[in-house]
Parts: C-alpha cells; sequence; structure tokens
C-alpha cells in the first residue's frame, strides 16, 4: 500500500530543487517576485538574516499567519524555519503543511545538546553543516538535505566556500581511506560508521548538498555550483539589494548555466548594487557556530 | 538515437544515471544547438514553474515545440509530464505547455509535501510491480481517447502514452530500477 513521510519520499523533493535556486522572502509579494523570477521554493520567514543580525534579540519560528499568507500566494514549496532543538515549532510548522522545515542556526538555538528527533516527522528537513561529521550527524537524525551554512546575512560568499570545500573535500578523502581508516574518521568526524562508510564507496552524501549563507551575486550562485554544490540558497541577497527582481532572475540563470562564463557576463549586467555586506571580522554573531 | 535530458533544472542527472545503468549515454540539453544533437527528450522532475520559465528565457520552448510537433519522441516524468499535458489546471497563467498528450492535469493535484508517497505499481509491459516515488505528483483528470493507459494507482492514470509521448506522474529516476527507462528506449522508431 502506499506510504507517507518515508525518507526517500523526503529526500524525493530535495532531488527536485536541484539545479534551482531557494529564496528567503518576507511577505507575500516578496514571495510572488521570487516565483516570477523562477525560484524552485521560497523560505517564509518574518526578517531575512541581515536584518536579523541588525536587530539582534532572540529570532524565533515566524508568525503560522505570515507562512499561511505566502503558501496562499505561490505554488512552489514553502519552507520555513524552526529554531535548533524546537520539536514544538517543528511540529507547528508540520501542523501548517510547509513543504520543508530548515532547523536553522540563523534563529537562536532552543536546546544546546540536541538537535530536532527528524524522524519524528513526515515533513522533510533540511539542517545547515559547516564540515562532513555535522552534514552526516544531522542525517543520521533524519534530515533530508544538506545545507551548508556558510554566515548568513553578510553577503559574503568566503564561509560557504570554505564549508563547501571541507564537506566535499573530505568526502573525496574517504574515498581514499582503506576500511581500517575508516573507523578512525568516523571517531574525528563524530559520525556514525555505516554513513562513513557509505561515503567511503559512493564519494557523495546520501542527501542532495545545497549551499547557503552569503551568497549576493550571480557568480557566488555559480561558484558554489562548480564547487560542488546541488542548489543554491539566497537570503538576503536578493531583496537587501537594490533592484530584487532582476538579481533573482539573473542568479536563476546562473545556477543553471554555471559553467558557461558566457552566459554568466550575460546575466550579471547591470544588476545595480547587491547588498553591501560586511567583513567577518566585522561579524560579532558567527550563526554557523551554533549547532552540535 | 540519441536521447537528452533536458538540465535547465531539476532531477536531470538522476534521468542520465538510469539512463547510464542501461549502457546509453544520455547527454544534457541545456540551449537550443544541444536540443539539434539530439532524437529524443526527457523532461526531467523539477519546479514545472522554474523550467517553464528557464525554457522561456533560453529561447527554448518553441524549438522543443516544434520538435514535438514533428514527432521527436518525449519522456516527461512529474514536472515533465505537466510541460507535456495539453492542459494544465492550477498552473500559473504564463505557463505554457507542449500538448504533447491529450491529457489534463492538476498541479500538485494530490497535494503538498505532507501527501507525497511511495507505492508498487502494476505497469504494462513489466513481469513484476514498479516501485513508484510521488513527489507533490500532478494528478491526471482527463485523459484523451487516444492516450494509452500503462499503469494506474487509486484508479487514477499515472504512467500514460500518447503516439510518441510517454508521461508518468512519479519519479522512476528516482528508483534504481530502470525498467521504464527501458520501456522508453523499446518504444524508440530506430529500436524497433
Amino acid at each position: 500500500m502506499s506510504e507517507t513521510g518515508t525518507f526517500p519520499v523526503k529526500r524525493g523533493l530535495a532531488e527536485m530543487m536541484k539545479g534551482g535556486v531557494i529564496m528567503d522572502v518576507v511577505n507575500p509579494e516578496q514571495a510572488k517576485i521570487a516565483e516570477d523570477a523562477g525560484a524552485v521554493a521560497v523560505m517564509a520567514l518574518e526578517r531575512v538574516p541581515a536584518d536579523i543580525r541588525k536587530d539582534g534579540g532572540v529570532a524565533r519560528m515566524s508568525d503560522p499567519e505570515m507562512i499561511q499568507g505566502i503558501q496562499e500566494i505561490c505554488s512552489i514549496p514553502v519552507m520555513a524555519k524552526a529554531r535548533i532543538g524546537h520539536f514544538v515549532e517543528a511540529q507547528i510548522l508540520q501542523a501548517l503543511d510547509v513543504d520543508f522545515i530548515d532547523e536553522s542556526e540563523v534563529l537562536t538555538p532552543a536546546d544546546e545538546a540536541y538537535h530536532i528527533d527528524k524522524m519524528a516527522f513526515d515533513v522533510p528537513f533540511v539542517c545547515g553543516a559547516t564540515n562532513l561529521g555535522e552534514a552526516l550527524r544531522r542525517i543520521s537524525e533524519g534530515a533530508a538535505m544538506i545545507r551548508s551554512k556558510g554566515e548568513a546575512g553578510t553577503g559574503n560568499v568566503v564561509e560557504a566556500v570554505r564549508h563547501l570545500r571541507s564537506i566535499i573535500g573530505d568526502m573525496k578523502r574517504l574515498t581514499q581511506a582503506d576500511e581500517a581508516e575508516l573507523f578512525g574518521w568516523a571517531k574525528e568526524l563524530q559520525a556514525p560508521l555505516p554513513l562513513i562508510q557509505e561515503i567511503a564507496e559512493t564519494g557523495t552524501l546520501p542527501v542532495p548538498l545545497f549551499c547557503a549563507g552569503g551568497l549576493a551575486t550571480p557568480a557566488d550562485a555559480a561558484l558554489a555550483m562548480q564547487l560542488g554544490a546541488d542548489a543554491v540558497f539566497v537570503g538576503s541577497g536578493i531583496f537587501k539589494s537594490d533592484d530584487p527582481s532582476p538579481r533573482a532572475k539573473a542568479i536563476v540563470e546562473a545556477t543553471t548555466h554555471f559553467r558557461d562564463a558566457d552566459i554568466l557576463a550575460k546575466v550579471s549586467r547591470g544588476l545595480g548594487a547587491p547588498m553591501t555586506g560586511i567583513g567577518m571580522d566585522e561579524v560579532n554573531v558567527h550563526y554557523a557556530e551554533r549547532g552540535w | 538515437m540519441t536521447i537528452g535530458v533536458l538540465a535547465l533544472q531539476g532531477a536531470f542527472a538522476a534521468h542520465q544515471q538510469r539512463f547510464a545503468d542501461l549502457g546509453i549515454d544520455a547527454p544534457a540539453v541545456r540551449t537550443a544547438q544541444e536540443l539539434d544533437g539530439v532524437d529524443a527528450l526527457v523532461i526531467p522532475g523539477g519546479e514545472s514553474t522554474t523550467m517553464s520559465h528557464l525554457m522561456r528565457t533560453n529561447q527554448l520552448f518553441e524549438p522543443i515545440a516544434a520538435r514535438i510537433a514533428s514527432g521527436m519522441p518525449v519522456f516527461g516524468t512529474c514536472a515533465g509530464m505537466i510541460m507535456c499535458a495539453s492542459d494544465v489546471l492550477d498552473g500559473r497563467p504564463d505557463q505554457r505547455s507542449f500538448g504533447a498528450a491529450d491529457l489534463t492535469v492538476r498541479r500538485n493535484g494530490y497535494g503538498r509535501q505532507l501527501a507525497s508517497f511511495e507505492v508498487d505499481l502494476d505497469v504494462k509491459g513489466l513481469d513484476s510491480s514498479f516501485h513508484a516515488v510521488f513527489i507533490r505528483a500532478p494528478l491526471a483528470e482527463r485523459v484523451g481517447p487516444e492516450v494509452d493507459v500503462l499503469a494506474e494507482h487509486d484508479g487514477v492514470p499515472v504512467l500514460l502514452r500518447h503516439g510518441a509521448c510517454t508521461v508518468a506522474s512519479f519519479h522512476p529516476e528516482l528508483t534504481r530500477d530502470a525498467r521504464l527507462h527501458q520501456l522508453f528506449v523499446d518504444s524508440l522508431p530506430a529500436s524497433r
């Protein structure tokens, strides 16, 4: 008989978003702009990370009314964020019939020891990771998609690159390791041995690997894709820029044609100013350090 | 006979892998020039609004429509089924489809992600059942008289063929079972 909420069904939706752009939106108007620009999904939240960073204080799950307003206006999948470890926010988001939950370090963590038991849910989860061990711990908890964390709300791609390179680099090294070394890898990465053994065999994560955190230009999106990401999240980068709609469209084109420099040159022209962005030495709170 | 896989967005790599399982090299198609190099086309699962948008911005819609009109075999899965249908309900107003198969589909007709499911299907032409994964799947609400139904779920057609066009509302590319890809290959004129 038919089964819902299974791992293949959860991972299946992540597979369908490959090669696409997931955009942060804070209201139905932005959701419409994102869908019109060719987004594969939207992330519904009350404040983009750049504003959360500016405002400070505690950042929580968005108001259900706001999420439903976005679900009503767009036909593409709608994601929403829950705090790390806040399984009740996740229960509420599942009750709202969101398509994906992001257990996100951009919100203020609710639990300093445990992440959400994602196996207990029918809705799929995406989680951030800065390295392979973190990614595998999230997968063993039931995540159906991993995104490199980067440093959200900075408009600076350097951390996303660091995290992608770390995750993908360690997967390459695992394929070279012999059986005995895999035990050492499992210990060092604090990750389950069976997942380590699987990656040594396949060279890739058992779920799609997306890139997030600081992407602001078409070139940033293509960089993430060339480094080996399956798709990209763009948060503050679109709606904190001077002219969001053309930038959103250009990032969508760049993600499809990420190896074609002629097309990248064409779509990068005349987009107006990107979000200003901040250097890592000016960042006072490192969201990427949240999560365990 | 070269089978191309439309690679604007979605699960195109999974389709290429299924053909590779059969020993067939299926190149990616992202431009009109690449389309010229193929004899048949797979339109994969993904977001149909995104694919439709990218076909327009990449000047691919008209060339693909023209090739389909002149008989190019096409295999559409999920979003690809929506692209191949003659009528689309709950789509965007500017969403266009090729009308390769005479059927009416409702986008996300089964519901949002929580309604996504997996199930074993009996498929005409296969000896044993095929495990199918449905993700925010389109629902076939009307099937034209010339359309051949190859599989049903709960009385609704989910795998259909109309002439040179084969469509599935599920994702045969997501299971490690290339039999439906083999069925498509077997349907191509050169291999008859």
